[in-house]
């Protein structure tokens, strides 16, 4: 053992800590023998395998191991870096040494997790070892860069998640920009009547939270408006917002409607977004009567003005002094500073056109679940009368669950609020027009609070539930109008066919058209499904993999309005806890220019995406920003005379890595 | 020693992979979690950004006896650094070029576009090219004073 007492300048021998991690590596790796050939490496002091090294306990071994032996260095093979690396370098710095002087093992993830032969696993599981040890050798001591944060935040997305990050922060006294795409906030949650499963009016309890968005004075509120830029990291984004041109000035718009009223058409012609289709609205609009803001629209697809440029303007001359209406408005850019962003856009719904069997969009029966959530809301297209699009009144109805979900045609997850929203929807439907209501599912899902009692309720209320999947929806053959829904009753073991005059598909929630577009352009990762990617399943469900963007909402997957409502405020503390730090400590893993080797070839300029090094002509050298760099180590790769060196990564660390797994005893 | 090995039975490559640390190092790490099984022959390095591989960490695993070696990226256009991955691209060309030349074969160094989710393709690429460098056998490189000897001779 050398220099046993000389702590904290990192001279002393490297401590290796092998983790059972219960039996999630020692049930494949042998741990035992693992830690003796670690402890028999040139430059290890001592070498110890213990059951959970991240517990308190285990951190222990490390920090007095690192005082009693006076270690110079630490590895610990163990789990994923993504998972501990952090609790581990913490570990070394309260043993006294500099957090860098350590190196983590992924002996679990890859290895034991993936390897079935406990001799191959425990071969490679030496080879990472051996390699750690001499890579971390020649770590060096370095200091983690302390960025200020900047207290404004982003909220993308202005549906009940957003909305309710938004409000959050700014009751915290937090300045949040909240950026909607739409002329209004509200998201899906706004098209509902009533929601699962306490059935109380979802407009009731979300207008008060839309307004409440407008007036408070921390909210800087952009509707119709979308981010095309984002630059910065953590703690300093720069973001460029592109707000579209609704041809109304916002400031001078109060509301009034008296336009819509004035409009040269008389009649609303014109296919209503907001009621799917069902409703027809003019050229200039207010998306529904609770819109927020109370601000009115103009479509230049259908306004005359636009087309033709003869319109009367009865809507400019009833306007009046107000002068709210301008039809040359531009489109604007807005750049802002922000040091958290919150991703809170959503999710679609499944197009039931991928399922030509169901026979939506050519069967005027069949409606999609949103569709009818539309029908039965008394603010809705048909004022709330559960009418056909033949104008009657339907007798019977079918309502198909899971279309879109559960199908490895389509997707193979399930969508989670289905079976909740299709059991609603029964109840409602039954409700309003005492029709006769079937549900066929494949399982009920009702997994939530108050979630079984309300399956328990629709059915004591008379729903029929038929257990099979719809396999066709075809016409009645004698021309009676009405659909047949045909379907394998599994528990009863024989085909039935249903004759409805409804047909409702419970389509499931998939990621944006344009979430990877959104993805890209605020540098996170989406799951194999298409939302956006969670830091960890459980410990970090809002954090993404880039530091200070997180998620609320169904754009991570999936949920109903409680979890969305949970996670968007789980969102919110995590950008306070940012923010009110005040400081963020960034990875130390820039690259620096080594000034004498340099020699001025400048291939490395054009080469940093973040156009962090510069050729400073008076030395004829290449100097590198350190507040710019990111660290993706591009330049070092590049550079002919070896002279760019990168911290934490650096090539001498890196060729120990190669030569270690490679020096097979 | 009880592992000493004797002249070993069957043929076992060792592939080096260097994996950026946003999308196939997690790629890797979900392969995990979700249990997948692959042949246990990769040895994986961290590196920031496939823009990180410097040829030479190449060249060095060959000299040092690695039979394969794996570079895995984010897909183009997703690198979290923008575009270190076409920096990558770029110089597995050359590199190949240049590992020709050297008499070594094309299958032995792959370059694959992994992102965060496709845990299964770490799977699938890992298992292949185990496959394919097995059935090429060992790589012999010439030891320089062939090299030498040859460039004598030319
Ligand atoms: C038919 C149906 C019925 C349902 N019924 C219930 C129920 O009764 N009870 C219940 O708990 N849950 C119900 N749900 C689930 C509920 O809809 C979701 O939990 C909830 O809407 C999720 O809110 P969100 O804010 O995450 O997403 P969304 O409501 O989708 O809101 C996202 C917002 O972000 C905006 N946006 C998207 N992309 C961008 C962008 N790039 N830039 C700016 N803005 C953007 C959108 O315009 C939208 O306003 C139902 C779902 C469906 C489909
Ligand atoms: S970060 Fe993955 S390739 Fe650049």
């Amino acid at each position: 053992m050398q220099e046993p007492k000389r702590n904290g300048n990192g001279a002393g021998g490297v401590g290796v800590y092998v983790c059972h991690c219960g039996t999630n590596i020692a049930g494949i790796i042998d741990v035992r023998e693992l830690a003796a050939y670690a402890a028999g490496l040139p430059g290890v002091t001592v070498a110890r395998e213990y059951k959970y090294v991240c517990s308190d306990p285990g951190q222990e071994f490390i920090k007095q191991d690192i005082r009693a032996l006076g270690l110079g260095r630490v590895v610990v093979a163990a789990c994923s870096p993504c998972l501990h690396e952090k609790t581990f370098r913490r570990a070394t710095e309260q043993g006294g040494l500099n957090p860098f002087y350590f190196q983590m093992v992924n002996l679990r993830e890859h290895d034991s997790w993936v390897h079935t032969d406990r001799e191959a696993a425990t071969e490679k599981a030496k080879d990472l070892v051996r390699a750690a040890v001499r890579r971390v050798r020649l770590h060096q001591p370095l200091e983690r860069r302390r960025v200020p944060i900047d207290p404004k935040v982003l909220v993308v997305g202005g549906g009940i998640a957003g909305i309710h990050a938004a409000l959050t922060l700014a009751n915290a006294g937090k300045k949040v920009y909240l950026v909607e795409r739409e002329p209004t906030i509200g998201g899906h949650m706004a098209q509902f009547d009533k929601t699962f499963p306490t059935l109380d009016c979802a407009a009731c309890i979300l207008t008060p939270k839309m307004t409440a968005v407008r007036s408070h004075p921390n909210i800087t509120l952009w509707t119709y408006s979308e981010v095309t830029k984002v630059d910065g990291y953590v703690g300093n984004f720069k973001v460029t917002v592109k707000r579209k041109p609704r041809y109304i000035v916002e400031e001078l718009c109060l509301g009034c409607l008296e336009c819509i009223e004035a409009c040269v058409y008389k009649q609303a012609k014109v296919p209503d977004e907001f009621n799917l289709g069902l409703g027809k609205r003019k050229p200039i609009y207010l998306p529904f009567p609770q819109a927020v803001p109370q601000v009115v629209v103009i479509d230049p697809e259908t306004c005359i003005e636009f087309k033709s440029g003869k319109c009367k303007k009865t809507c400019v001359e009833v306007c009046g002094d107000r002068l709210a209406i301008d039809f040359k408005q531009q489109e604007r850019i807005e750049e802002v500073e922000v040091g958290t962003i919150i991703l809170a856009t959503g999710f679609q719904p499944f197009d039931a056109r991928r399922i030509p069997y169901y026979g939506y969009g050519t069967y005027p029966g069949v409606y999609t679940a949103l569709e009818v959530e539309r029908l039965v809301n008394a603010a809705g297209p048909t004022g709330g009368e559960v009418l056909l699009r033949d104008g009657h009144k339907p007798r019977t109805i079918g309502i198909i669950h899971c279309v879109g979900s559960r199908d490895e045609h389509t997707h193979r997850y399930c969508s989670r609020v289905c079976c909740m929203y299709s059991l609603k929807l029964a109840h409602l439907l039954k409700e309003k027009t005492d029709a006769e209501v079937y549900n066929f599912y494949i399982d009920i899902r009702a997994p939530g609070k108050a979630f079984e009692e309300f399956y328990n309720r629709v059915a004591e209320e008379g729903t029929h539930f038929i257990r099979g999947k719809v396999a066709d929806v075809y016409p009645e053959p004698n021309g009676t109008g009405r659909l047949v829904l045909q379907a394998e009753d599994t528990l009863l073991g024989l085909v039935r066919r249903i004759p409805v005059d409804m047909v409702v598909l419970a389509t499931g929630l998939e990621a944006r058209a344009d979430a990877q577009e959104v993805r890209r352009l605020f540098n996170i990762t989406c799951s194999t499904e298409g939302f956006f990617l969670e830091r960890h399943p459980k410990l970090a469900p809002v954090n993404t993999f880039t530091d200070g963007i997180f998620l609320a909402g169904c754009c991570q997957g999936p949920k109903d309005i409680p979890d969305t409502v949970a996670q968007a405020g789980a969102a919110a503390a995590e950008a306070l806890a940012l923010v009110d730090a005040q400081f963020v400590e960034l990875e130390p893993n820039t690259a620096y220019v080594l000034e004498e080797e340099c020699s001025g070839c400048k291939t490395c300029v054009p080469l940093c995406p973040y156009s962090a090094i510069t050729f400073v002509e008076a030395k004829k050298k290449a100097e590198i920003n350190e507040v710019l760099c990111k660290g993706c180590g591009v330049c070092v790769a590049a550079c002919p005379s070896g002279s760019i060196r990168q911290n934490l990564f650096e090539d001498a660390q890196i060729f120990e890595e190669i030569e270690g797994v490679l020096a097979h005893a | 020693m009880p592992d000493a090995t004797p002249a070993p039975r069957k043929f076992e490559p060792r592939i080096v992979a260097f994996f950026c640390n946003w999308c196939t190092y997690l790629a890797a790490d979900l392969a995990g979690t979700s249990r997948l099984k692959y042949a246990p022959n990769t040895r994986v390095i961290r590196v920031m950004c496939s823009g990180r591989v410097d040829p030479q960490f190449v060249l060095e695993a060959f000299a040092r006896g690695a039979d394969g070696v794996l570079i895995g990226g984010c897909h183009p256009g997703d690198c979290h650094y923008q575009v270190g991955n076409y920096k990558a691209l770029r110089r597995f060309r050359l590199l190949r070029r240049l590992l020709r030349e050297m008499g070594i074969e094309e299958e032995r160094l792959r370059l694959e576009w992994i992102s965060a989710s496709e845990a299964d393709k770490v799977k699938a690429v890992v298992n292949d090219m185990v496959e394919k460098v097995r059935a090429l056998g060992p790589l012999r490189l010439k030891v320089p004073e062939e090299v030498f000897a040859e460039e004598v001779a030319a």
